[in-house]
């Protein structure tokens, strides 16, 4: 909701502290998640996260989640979807090219960031491409992992694609571990089933054998 | 001897692949007029609507030596004309140091990266990566946006290709792109306290020089260079200031309404509205921005953008008197 989303980059400080207690809170349960399997927790985070996110940010569920380096503006309301800060065609007043009667999205991220913290520096990062792959994902459970995996220090994926990215985009990887992953995605945050959940959220209740069919 | 240099005829069957020299990153000559100090031009081609390359040579004669590079445009406006890529094959034939603009609209990383490859086979030296306005203002509005990159996705990507030897995949290059990669900026729009930040960003992601949009508010562009010297950008990145003349005050409203991201103050549509000949004022007032423009510290050139005005280009460069200045001086 375009109000409450507004809302969300006003209080940009609020949600930063909440953000960073929240992330730290989930790496501390990283243990205990990886005894439940990030697989099983897959499906109700990402349930969580679009319900709680789609209220206050609009998000699209990207599962690649900047906001800290947005100023709480999520960039995939953007119609060309940029993540690195607006385009040449803001309107007078900061409204949108496509979409003149929305704010730009950029010029609200950049409000909100110099609202925080440590918003003006973390906008600043460049950021890499989104990875359609991860699209409908929870992208708490991925920051868990990721900085958990970071902290233990053992790199479980060694998919030499994925470090090129990391590499281009340290300092992005740095801030915002999920938008260069390196541990290994559990099966259920891979794209494929990421968008059968989505839909079965607007249809029936799965058949009895799609179940065992997803927790492979 | 007009000082701007224009490069040997590019075959990429015969000859071998253009090496830079020491301490550059392409062998582009308008890369080596700016590390030489020099006040470096650019001039945008109008894009035929054709299949025929002599309407490209046709639309790039003005151009010959009064330019150090000439842009081929990736259907800008989102309205479709011949590709940039095919452009830019034809100009370093026929001896032109071409700029291949990306546009991150139409074609994904896989398109992207691939295209780089091409286009520094067939010899072009200079890239400026885009974002590209909305499919909706072009003459398809409804084709389907791709944004895959942003402009500074893509220019970290390329400068990966360049500088590490890699795709974005991590898959080596036998032979890596040498190419001088630059990027956009828009002074005089909105977030206007941004848009030097939104600069210095384009910068670490890569850009090693700048054409901005059309700059006809000197004021707020000073203001914009004097935010750029203080974020310490001085000898980090070129800067080639985007001017052209207006036809009439008609066309100039035109713009305003129709083209995203152009800024004309009211003063200038007052100033063609009174005049006895438009097309004259236009021209008088393109020369007077370059004079004012000039004298800013950090800039480093002008990008000409004369959309079906292209034969003033010459003219403007003469009477500006940056031709003066660059004749007998060897790149």
């Amino acid at each position: 909701m375009y109000a409450l989303r507004r809302f969300a980059v006003r209080q940009s400080r609020f949600f930063e502290s909440f953000y960073k207690g929240f992330e730290r809170t989930m790496v501390a349960f990283d243990p205990v998640m990886r005894a439940i399997g990030y697989n099983r927790l897959e499906r109700p985070f990402a349930l969580a996260e679009r319900m709680v996110k789609g209220a206050l940010f609009d998000c699209q569920m990207c599962g690649q989640c900047v906001l800290s380096s947005t100023g709480m503006s999520c960039p995939m309301n953007c119609p060309k979807t940029l993540r690195n800060g607006p385009c040449g065609g803001v309107r007078d007043g900061g409204f949108c090219e496509v979409k003149p009667a929305m704010r730009c999205v950029w010029v609200e991220a950049w409000e909100g960031a110099s609202r925080m913290k440590d918003g003006m520096e973390r906008i600043r990062v460049v950021q890499p491409p989104v990875n359609r792959e991860l699209e409908g994902s929870s992208s708490w459970l991925r920051v868990a992992r990721e900085k958990a995996a970071e902290r233990r220090d053992a790199r479980q994926s060694v998919d030499p694609s994925k470090h090129a990215i990391a590499r281009a985009f340290q300092r992005a990887r740095r801030f915002e571990p999920s938008t260069a992953p390196l541990a290994a995605e559990p099966s259920e945050a891979l794209a494929d089933q990421a968008v059968a959940e989505r839909t079965a959220i607007f249809t029936k209740a799965p058949a009895a054998d799609e179940g065992k069919e997803r927790s492979r | 001897m007009s000082g701007f240099q224009t490069p040997e005829p590019f075959d990429p069957v015969s000859d071998v692949p253009l090496v830079p020299p020491p301490g550059h990153k392409s062998a582009s000559i308008l890369e080596r007029t700016l590390r030489k100090g020099l006040f470096a031009v650019t001039a945008e081609l109008n894009p035929p609507d054709s299949a025929d390359p002599r309407d490209v040579l046709k639309a790039v004669e003005p151009f010959r030596a009064v330019t150090d590079a000439v842009n081929a445009t990736d259907a800008s406006g989102a309205n479709c004309h011949m590709s940039s890529m095919g452009i830019c094959s034809i100009l370093s034939r026929v001896g032109y140091s071409p700029v291949l603009q990306i546009s991150c609209r139409d074609r994904n990383r896989i398109a992207i990266q691939g295209d780089v490859l091409g286009a520094a086979a067939m010899g072009v030296g200079n890239v400026l990566c885009l974002t590209g306005d909305g499919v909706g203002v072009g003459d398809q509005p409804g084709a389907r946006p791709v944004f895959d990159f942003d402009s500074l996705s893509l220019l970290r990507a390329l400068k990966t290709m360049r500088d590490e030897g890699l795709f974005l995949s991590g898959r080596k290059l036998t032979t890596p792109p040498r190419i001088f990669l630059g990027a956009a900026e828009n002074p005089c729009v909105a977030p206007l306290d941004w848009r030097a930040d939104r600069l210095e960003k384009k910068v670490r992601a890569g850009a090693d020089f700048i054409q901005t949009n059309y700059i006809f508010d000197v004021e707020v562009f000073r203001r914009f260079m004097g935010r750029v010297s203080d974020l310490g950008l001085d000898g980090k990145v070129y800067i080639l200031a985007g001017v052209g003349p207006l036809a009439s005050a008609k066309s100039a409203r035109w713009m305003r309404s129709n083209v995203p991201g152009i800024h004309i103050p009211d003063a200038i549509v007052d100033r063609l509205e009174r005049a006895e000949k438009p097309g004259d004022e236009g021209k008088k007032l393109c020369i007077e921005l370059i004079q004012r423009i000039r004298e800013i510290p950090g800039v480093h050139g002008v990008h000409v953008m004369a959309y079906r005005r292209e034969h003033l280009v010459g003219e403007i460069i003469e009477d500006s008197g940056i031709l003066k200045e660059r004749r007998g001086v060897t790149v």
